[in-house]
């Protein structure tokens, strides 16, 4: 697997000399491989959408450098336009960005501005949609009249359609019920799986991310906290409880469990994970 | 970039200037724009010059402020006078020749004094705005305007909507920032192309700007009807002002300077 995103010593400052200067991230250096999905998660603050904002050229770093692919993105030659299309970046409350007459027409907008003929940009649109969920009914339908949920879905499906290799989404699920946070999840990672390509997807909470993420990407204070497998990473829950991160519920109450010496082991992040616990506790008293 | 955009910028204080009632100085701005151009020589003009200049010393505004509050009309300034200068015709020769170019010591004169007047002028009248904040100032209007009542003018409702519209403009700032960049993401060009392509790019943004700003305004329409909001009727205020001994003395000190601006005018 190749390096989809390399970050070396990347750093962001707003408001550089008055006394509010602020170092929203500070030289973080980390590689991402292709194909992989990756929870960035940390609180509000952490850093975290300053930090993909660079990864697609929209805000400049200070100091460091982003390669996609093995290419500088800051690099004079290279087109910041081009570099969104290959980085397709979901803005938090997405469905803000609607603006078309109908859900079909919205959707092309990105590709459309890929410069792709007519007959192209609706086979990408095409292909957005049916990752959404989106029927060809609501694809005739105004943006406007959809509900939240789906407003979302299209606003995702939006920059899907330029097929980026890299997608990073920026709190997909909030502000939605928990229906439809479950759906826009579980539709991110169908794609993920079915079309391979490297997903980012930033959460302030970890119990978005724990069902999906293959690795865990934890930001505190604009530095790299920690990055590694998601088991690994819900293996420290006491210490990102300590930085003051909501862990999943389950991996409280294993915690709880713990001062009681009940100990269903280390990685307890899932209820399956919580209930083989128990099972090998029981199992281990039998034996004994 | 929008960032930067601030209006009616108010600077708090505690100065006799801050703690006038909002009324009166607002009606004393007004008199001070029309003994302005009443103002008809350079001695009334100095005086009114260090009548600003020492408002702003008591104020505690830093007088660097004066020479931003003249910015945003430096490019108006600069048109009217360059144009001043070469049409305005004068008696006597002309001080310079040049083709069709022709300047007369009077043209040089008056550009000279219409500048004048015009920096006392925005320096004297951004004070109003240096020291009032914009709901002060705002309840102001509304107190000076309430006569209108009578012949049904919604005075209320009209400084309602000042008031909400000044609340909602950094909101809006804020808001077409982060469409701009949603949509830059999706690769909008706004750099590049003719006039109309680039005209057209900026339907992406604006649309979804007005779709929340609508809903925002139903939103806090319905808020305030929540809370019994029904319009000036029998509404009370938090702040009543009241005039007071500062107000007496800054009336005093106003009526002093307008008499020698008018004695001015008449000796000079």
């Amino acid at each position: 697997m190749g390096l989809a995103i390399e970050l070396k010593n990347l750093s962001h400052k707003y408001s550089i000399g008055t006394p509010f200067e602020i170092n929203a991230v500070d030289s973080v250096s980390l590689k991402i491989n292709q194909g992989e999905f990756v929870g960035v998660i940390g609180h509000t603050g952490s850093g975290k959408s300053t930090l993909i904002q660079m990864i697609n050229g929209l805000i400049k770093p200070s100091e460091g450098a982003v390669f996609i692919d093995g290419v500088n993105i800051y690099d004079k030659a290279v087109s910041l336009r081009d570099i969104r299309f290959k980085v397709g970046l979901v803005f938090q409350y997405s469905e803000h960005q609607l603006f078309e007459e109908t859900v079909y027409k919205d959707i092309a907008f990105g590709p459309k501005n890929m410069g792709l003929n007519d007959n192209e940009v609706d086979k990408k649109v095409r292909y957005a949609a049916k990752i959404m969920g989106i029927d060809d009914e609501m694809l005739k339908r105004s943006p406007f009249d959809l509900s939240g949920g789906q407003m979302r879905r299209v606003a995702l499906a939006g920059v899907i359609a330029m097929e980026p290799q890299i997608l990073i989404l920026d709190e997909p699920a909030a502000g939605l019920d928990p229906k439809g946070r479950r759906k826009v999840l579980e539709l991110i990672k169908d794609y993920h799986e079915n079309s391979g390509k490297t997903v980012l997807l930033v959460s302030h909470s970890m119990e978005d991310v724990v069902d999906y993420a293959t690795k865990v990407l934890v930001m505190n204070k604009g530095r790299v906290f920690c990055y590694d497998d998601t088991d690994k990473v819900f293996s420290k829950a006491q210490q990102l409880q300590e930085i003051g991160l909501d862990i999943p519920q389950i991996s409280r109450f294993a915690l709880a469990l713990k001062k009681y010496d009940v100990d269903l082991g280390n990685n307890i992040y899932t209820v399956k994970k919580a209930v083989q616990g128990v099972l090998n506790l029981t199992t281990n008293k039998e034996k004994l | 970039m929008l960032r930067d955009i601030t209006i009616g910028q108010f600077f708090p204080g505690d100065s006799p200037v801050h703690r006038m009632d909002s009324r009166l100085k607002l009606i004393l701005n007004l008199a001070f724009l029309v003994i302005i151009f009443i103002a008809d020589n350079y001695l009334a003009l100095g005086i009114s010059a260090a009548f600003v200049l020492s408002l702003y010393i008591i104020s505690g505004i830093s007088l660097k402020f004066i020479f931003r509050s003249l910015k945003p009309i430096m490019p108006l300034i600069i048109i009217t006078s360059v144009l001043n200068l070469f049409l305005l015709t004068g008696e006597g020769e002309p001080i310079f020749k040049l083709g069709f170019i022709t300047i007369y010591w009077q043209a040089i004169d008056t550009t000279a004094f219409m500048i004048l007047r015009l920096f006392v002028l925005i320096a004297g009248m951004s004070l109003l705005t240096y020291t009032t904040s914009p709901i002060v100032l705002t309840d102001a209007i509304e107190r000076l305007l309430s006569p209108l009542k009578y012949i049904r003018f919604p005075v209320h409702e009209l400084a309602m909507m000042m008031t909400i519209a000044m609340r909602f403009i950094p909101t809006l700032i804020e808001e077409t920032d982060k469409i701009v960049l949603a949509q830059k993401a999706r690769g909008a060009n706004f750099e590049e192309g003719n006039l109309i392509t680039r005209i057209k790019a900026f339907i992406p943004i604006i649309v979804p700007l007005f779709v929340s700003a609508f809903k925002r305004a139903n939103e806090l329409a319905l808020a305030m009807e929540c809370r019994c909001y029904h319009g000036g009727d029998g509404r009370t205020k938090l702040r009543q002002p009241k005039l007071a001994i500062v107000d007496l003395f800054a009336f005093l000190v106003f009526l002093l300077f307008t008499i020698i601006i008018i004695l001015t005018n008449i000796y000079f």
